[in-house]
């Protein structure tokens, strides 16, 4: 579509302008009091031995996470965008739920199920699995916070494209995976992409949820979020801006890797 | 990807579900897995929720959530969210517009950070706001323990929600539609409205229902910069914070149902929303 | 998926390069633990989270102990009431040391501490501070006392008493000096906002909000210590009495006895006389005295009737008096 000069400033303007206020001028300054003490300073707070094990359990629960939402982050896409059954609206808001959840209920929520007084905590005492306070109990905490993402980006993807294709290539005798796989995945890449993106950058960030589950044990279920907080209310704030470097570099880094998978795609 | 040789235009084909089985198996095994799936991870804890808030019986549930503060929390929140998402829906798309179609310098440095208001700890949100927009602000912005704030620090959080959300759906518009509609002598604004508009909807209404429901939950980030003053800049979720500090777990379990409840009731008015625009547009 | 392949190599190589020790003797400022022979015990220590820094200090000490030697430990801090629902809900613990005694007595209920945890020559409290003043450096707005807090214009900052128990101290020093009266006005007409916690009132006075910060003693120490300018203390002459208990959990190993008496005794007192708390340790306290003035007049949580009391009649979320203070106040602000 062809916009007038006039009107593509103006818009870029507006855009910017906005992006300024709520992205880059705060951006901005998280990275300058970051680097503000120098580059020294802040590599040595994000090697110490805590810095690196909160890293670690981080990126464990990260990788953990991310990819079991994203399967069935899919499959959703493909119900709701695809599926026909009554009630839809009902599951796609559901599917939305997990966000409304203030972080702090879902803790405490997952205590009520998993924690010693829990509806499941004296079976698992019994059988020795510890859940909560631990990385299972990080884990389903940063599931729960992260579900919705790729369901929601890829069902309108699903919906923009249509589905003749797929019908097409049912038609010439594809299987249901195949057609999938060559068909659905590439056409919905970077719906998926970006899903990827977020739930990534959620999952990474992800605070109160895990702050309630995690039981904060320095050196083994401390994450990155937590330790933030820990060197914040330890007035240690160049350490606690040193870390939150980390997890924004865990972001661009997905992202980086996300807007490589360029799709190769045969213009209309 | 390129579009097949059909030549019906786009909102006429939006919206109607395939009658074969296709694409993976979606369909009855797909919905098993996914409800199985949602039931484990998202359906359990909310029930032990709704369980834990009607522990002390009806009363009890209704007590908690019709006193004043926890009224005011509710309202507050509601309201504030409603704002963020609508502000996210125009301002989101614009962006991703500008993002997808428009180029200029650093344009790809600005396209990476958008995911940053979400990866950072909300404490760290919280303090930079403060310090930005409040009453030693560098800009000359002064907002501090006010609704704005507030409003502010979510739209922060929520930022990427409507522009990841539209932008895949940029990427993939076909470009023939608008190319067609141009030919034919429409205007840009009227081919945005008629042709384009229609196809975002969708992805717009998905990222703004994600930005609501986030804003509904945001504790964190808000806290700092809203002054957390009752009956005025106090959301929900801090309020279900302090009935938990308050050794009143079935209180905070009641008033977390109603906030879960009222947003349900704006999702699914969001979900329904849709479906009567495209319905409208056939 | 390609991107989970990618993440699982990059951890596995940050795995082999980091190699963090697991059971650390506490966080970033601490040094590893010794573990020389001997039977191989590990504590777990609950903690609210200002003391972090004394702690840091203290175990070290405590494994160059005899009673110390090869004891590993395993620390967690945070908010007091989180952490005590924690505790509650399965957090291992061996001791705690918490903000108040109310989040002890959660412990106490739930069967994981005896009843008599209180019993010792302490009363059960590992260190004391008392409710202060902090301003801003210079003392622009002259604050000697309480009742210069309600001196027209002053704004005051203190933390939520609903969202930080620990806040609670910081309104009892408030109605002990002047009861509910003094408390309506202060609460009315003077406190401009009620950050979540302690820390984050601190963060919003040195950002410029306020003219006076309601605070402990130990606070402004350790914040001064760890760098924090422009600030002063003021110690008003009638004031509340801060006590933080530590306990022994029933189900703890010996050793966690012996570091208790060790936190108690001269040595571990010093370290916490260091960072501005005061010592339950007379004699430490005594050697202190130039940073630890007698305060005048001296209220304790006893001389009110005790937590339980003082819980239901001024902070109980229905019917206790601040709450009602509060919501007289919003009627005039909600819309």
């Amino acid at each position: 579509m062809r916009t007038d000069r006039k009107t593509r400033w103006g818009l870029r303007l507006v855009a910017l302008l906005y992006l300024a206020l709520l992205l880059l001028i705060p951006v901005g300054v998280v990275l300058y009091r970051t680097f503000e003490p120098g580059i020294g300073a802040v590599w040595d707070s994000v090697t110490t031995p805590a810095a690196v094990h909160a890293f670690q359990l981080t990126l464990t629960a990260t990788v953990i996470t991310v990819p079991l939402v994203t399967v069935f982050g899919v499959l959703l896409a493909l119900v709701l965008a695809r599926g026909r059954f009554p009630g839809k609206p009902l599951l796609e808001a559901v599917v939305d739920l997990p966000f409304a959840i203030s972080p702090v209920v879902v803790g405490i929520a997952l205590i009520f199920v998993y924690g010693r007084t829990g509806w499941f905590g004296q079976d698992l005492a019994d059988a020795g699995i510890q859940v909560i306070f631990s990385l299972p109990g990080i884990v389903i905490a940063t599931v729960f916070v992260c579900l919705p993402f790729v369901a929601r980006e890829v069902t309108p993807v699903l919906r923009e494209v249509g589905d003749e294709q797929e019908q097409a290539a049912a038609t010439l005798g594809a299987s249901g995976w195949q057609t999938f796989w060559r068909i659905t995945l590439p056409a919905i890449r970077w719906g998926v992409a970006y899903g990827v993106v977020l739930s990534t950058a959620r999952a990474v960030g992800e605070f109160g949820a895990v702050s309630v589950v995690s039981g904060k044990i320095a050196g083994e279920t401390e994450t990155l979020t937590l330790l933030v907080e820990k060197r914040f209310n330890n007035f240690d704030l160049a350490g606690a801006y040193a870390a939150s470097a980390l997890l924004a570099l865990i972001a661009l880094v997905t992202l980086m890797a996300m807007t490589l998978i360029k799709p190769r795609r045969e213009e209309a | 990807m390129s579009a097949s040789g059909l030549t019906l235009p786009r909102p006429f084909r939006r919206g109607r579900a395939s009658r074969a089985p296709v694409a993976g198996g979606a369909g009855g095994l797909g919905l098993g897995i996914s409800v199985l799936w949602l039931s484990l991870i998202v359906l359990l804890p909310l029930a032990a929720v709704v369980a834990k808030s009607l522990d002390g019986g009806l009363d009890t549930f209704w007590h908690a959530v019709s006193n004043r503060q926890s009224v005011a929390a509710l309202r507050f929140t509601m309201e504030v969210s409603v704002v963020v998402a609508i502000v996210n829906a125009v301002m989101g798309t614009l962006v991703a517009w500008v993002l997808v179609r428009d180029e200029f310098p650093g344009k790809r440095v600005v396209n990476a950070l958008i995911d940053l208001p979400f990866a950072l700890p909300t404490i760290v949100a919280g303090i930079v706001l403060l310090a930005l927009y409040g009453h030693d602000s560098p800009v000359g912005i002064d907002i501090a323990f006010t609704q704005t704030a507030v409003a502010v620090a979510l739209l922060f959080v929520t930022l990427p929600f409507v522009i990841r959300s539209v932008q895949p759906v940029l990427i993939e518009l076909d470009k023939e539609m608008e190319e067609a509609s141009a030919s034919l002598g429409a205007g840009s604004f009227t081919t945005f409205r008629r042709i384009i508009l229609p196809n975002l909807t969708p992805a717009i209404l998905s990222g703004a229902a994600l930005a609501f429901a986030r804003a509904v939950g945001e504790f964190g980030s808000v806290v700092l910069i809203s002054g957390n003053k009752p009956f005025d800049t106090q959301v929900a979720p801090v309020f279900v914070y302090k009935q938990i500090e308050s050794d009143n777990p079935i209180g905070a379990a009641a008033v977390s149902v109603i906030l879960l409840l009222l947003s349900l009731i704006v999702l699914i008015g969001i979900r329904y929303f849709e479906r009567w625009g495209s319905r409208h547009e056939d | 998926m390609l991107f989970g392949a990618l993440f699982a190599t990059t951890a596995l190589v940050v795995a082999g390069c980091g190699g963090a020790d697991d059971s650390t003797g506490g966080s970033d400022a601490s040094s590893a633990s010794s573990s020389s022979g001997g039977s191989s015990t590990t504590l777990s220590l609950v903690a609210y989270s200002t003391p972090e820094v004394v702690y840091d200090e203290i175990i070290p000490d405590f494994q160059k102990t005899e009673a110390g030697k090869g004891v590993k430990f395993k620390s967690s801090y945070g908010a007091s009431g989180e952490q005590s629902r924690a505790v509650e809900a399965g957090l291992k613990a061996d001791v705690v040391t918490l903000s108040l005694a109310p989040d002890v007595d959660r412990l106490v209920k739930s069967g994981q501490i005896a009843e008599d945890w209180a019993s010792t020559p302490t009363k059960g409290f590992v260190t004391t501070s008392l409710v202060s003043f902090v301003v801003r450096k210079g003392n622009p707005k002259g604050i000697k006392g309480w009742d210069d807090l309600l001196k027209p214009g002053v704004k005051v900052v203190t933390p939520n008493p609903f969202t930080s128990g620990a806040a609670k101290w910081n309104l009892l020093g408030a109605y002990a000096h002047g009861g509910l009266k003094y408390l309506k006005t202060l609460i009315n007409d003077h406190i401009s906002v009620q950050p979540k916690s302690g820390r984050e009132a601190l963060q919003t006075f040195t950002g410029g909000e306020g003219d006076v910060l309601i605070s402990y003693e130990y606070e402004y120490t350790t914040a001064v210590k760890k760098g924090e300018k422009g600030l002063e203390l003021v110690r008003p002459d009638d004031t509340f009495l801060i006590q933080n208990p530590i306990a022994v959990l029933k189900s703890a190993p010996p050793a966690a006895k012996a570091f208790v008496d060790y936190v108690l005794s001269e040595p571990g007192q010093k370290r916490f006389a260091e960072w501005g708390y005061r010592p339950t340790n007379q004699a430490v306290l005594d050697a202190n005295k130039s940073q630890f003035p007698d305060p005048g007049k001296l209220t304790t949580i006893d001389d009110l009737g005790g937590w339980s009391k003082v819980n239901d009649e001024l902070f109980d979320a229905d019917k206790g008096a601040v709450t009602k203070i509060e919501e007289d106040a919003g009627v005039s602000t909600s819309k």
